[in-house]
């Protein structure tokens, strides 16, 4: 069954500006739901670089990403925002002023009276090896590109391919969870986090991981639904079939534009134009602050995206209730829980 | 100035670059407006986005670091010319440089 959501603004991107946006609006009265591709807020600071420091920010001389997003989080959390993660905006339809209909690719429906994209660099979405038919398992047949939910995995058996920390993490995580779980990676070792590592040996020492190096993906096969493997050993040329339900490449992720190039935007480089009055784009009701917008002189910095989210609200404001005359408020003055 | 060749699709285009901006071949390139360099993470070595084969250059350009190639561990696929573009400063160190682009 899908789910439906009613929304004052449907925000696409929770990464810090979407975050902030919440705020902003919720000064407005104005109740935001949140729907990112990555499994949780944050956008590329938390996916990232969350253990890196950030310089810029007004009033922190240093703050690390993930905590500026923590604390962005929290101080959104007065305003009872709504989150939709792991799930991607595929449509958004238009239907009369004020009244937007959005449908994620799992079938989410929100409806909502204006949207604004804050969606950074696009939807980060996972690198996929080049194995031929690998798109037909997609969906539900066998092929995912991330890990929502590990008790899916449970019983089953399930072949990881990759190298980095993600693949390992996970590789020990689901060998618990799993009848069978495979490990494949395209080199002699591994690079990632040396205690990941360490244990990754360990189990497949003892026959928790069955570990193939030096080994690419090959073929895919099934019938509607996954079923089988073919591993290449890039040394000696030898090819095995691995039996498997499931097949979760892990090779990182890398952003793209995705659905919204076909949603009537004005796009110019990867980009949504604004006009700078209040980054509102071509489409009327629909917005777009941060990284993902353009005009001239832009700067693609998260300061710069706080103060687009502030000048967006108000604009969505007027949307909302033409002719309503605001009088601005300080939280300084009121503290937010007047708001 | 230095000068850096870059091969796409076999087409071969050379670059004038200031050896004194502290500029990297990620941002260079970027500036160039090639598609396939993203520079996500903003050059940090974080997200593989700048992905390029070195195919040429002088013995003074320094090898990738244990960061860097922590992160092209991640790809589906390197080469063993593969390096990431931010981490390639632009300096005197730079001679010969012919980089080509990969699709990323």
């Amino acid at each position: 069954m899908s789910i439906k959501i009613k929304t004052d603004i449907a925000i696409i991107g929770a990464g810090p500006v979407g975050l902030f946006a919440i705020f902003e609006a919720g000064l407005l009265k104005m109740r935001c739901h949140l729907i990112d591709y990555l499994p949780q807020a944050g956008g590329q600071l938390s996916e990232i670089y969350p253990k890196k420091p950030i310089y810029d920010i007004p009033g922190y001389p240093t703050v690390m990403a993930q905590e500026l997003v923590d604390n962005l989080v929290h101080q959104a959390e007065p305003f009872n925002p709504g989150y939709t993660f792991g799930e991607r905006i595929e449509t958004l339809e238009k239907r009369a002023e004020k009244d937007f209909h959005l449908v994620t690719n799992l079938g989410t429906e929100i409806e909502a009276s204006a949207v604004v994209i804050a969606g950074g660099l696009g939807c980060f979405e996972p690198r996929k090896p080049e194995v031929e038919g690998l798109t037909r398992f997609e969906n539900g047949k066998g092929v995912n590109y991330m890990i929502l939910d590990p008790e899916q995995y449970r019983g089953k058996k399930t072949i990881i391919a990759g190298g980095g920390d993600s693949a390992l993490d996970w590789a020990i995580y689901l060998s618990e969870l799993c009848s069978e779980l495979t490990l494949v990676h395209r080199s002699e070792s591994f690079r990632g986090t040396p205690d990941s590592v360490e244990k990754v040996m360990a189990l497949a020492d003892s026959g928790k991981i069955s570990l193939h190096l030096n080994t690419n993906l090959s073929t895919v096969h099934g019938n509607g639904k996954l079923n089988g493997v073919t591993l290449l050993n890039t040394r000696s040329n030898e090819e095995v079939l691995v039996d498997t339900d499931y097949l979760v490449p892990l090779f990182g992720l890398s952003p793209k534009l995705g659905p919204m190039e076909g949603w009537g935007l004005n796009i110019t480089k990867n980009a949504i134009e604004v006009n700078t009055d209040d980054y509102s784009t071509n489409i009327p009701g629909v917005w777009a602050i941060g990284d993902i917008n353009t005009y001239k002189n832009k700067l693609k910095l998260i300061l710069c995206g706080f103060h687009e989210a502030a000048l967006m609200s108000h604009s969505v404001y007027q949307y909302i209730h033409p002719g309503v005359k605001y009088t601005m408020k300080y939280t300084t003055v009121n503290g937010i829980s007047s708001f | 100035m230095i000068e850096v060749n870059i091969l796409k699709s076999g087409v071969k285009r050379t670059l004038e670059v200031p050896k004194d901006m502290g500029l990297n071949l990620m941002e260079l390139l970027k500036g160039e407006e090639y598609e396939s360099i993203e520079g996500t993470c903003g050059g940090m070595a974080l997200c593989a986005t700048c992905h390029i084969k070195v195919k040429e250059a002088a013995p003074a350009l320094s090898g990738p670091s244990g960061d860097e190639l922590d992160m092209l561990e991640t790809l589906p696929f390197i080469y063993k010319e593969s390096r990431l573009a931010c981490q390639i400063k632009l300096n005197e160190n730079i001679r010969n440089l012919t980089v080509e682009l990969v699709e990323n």
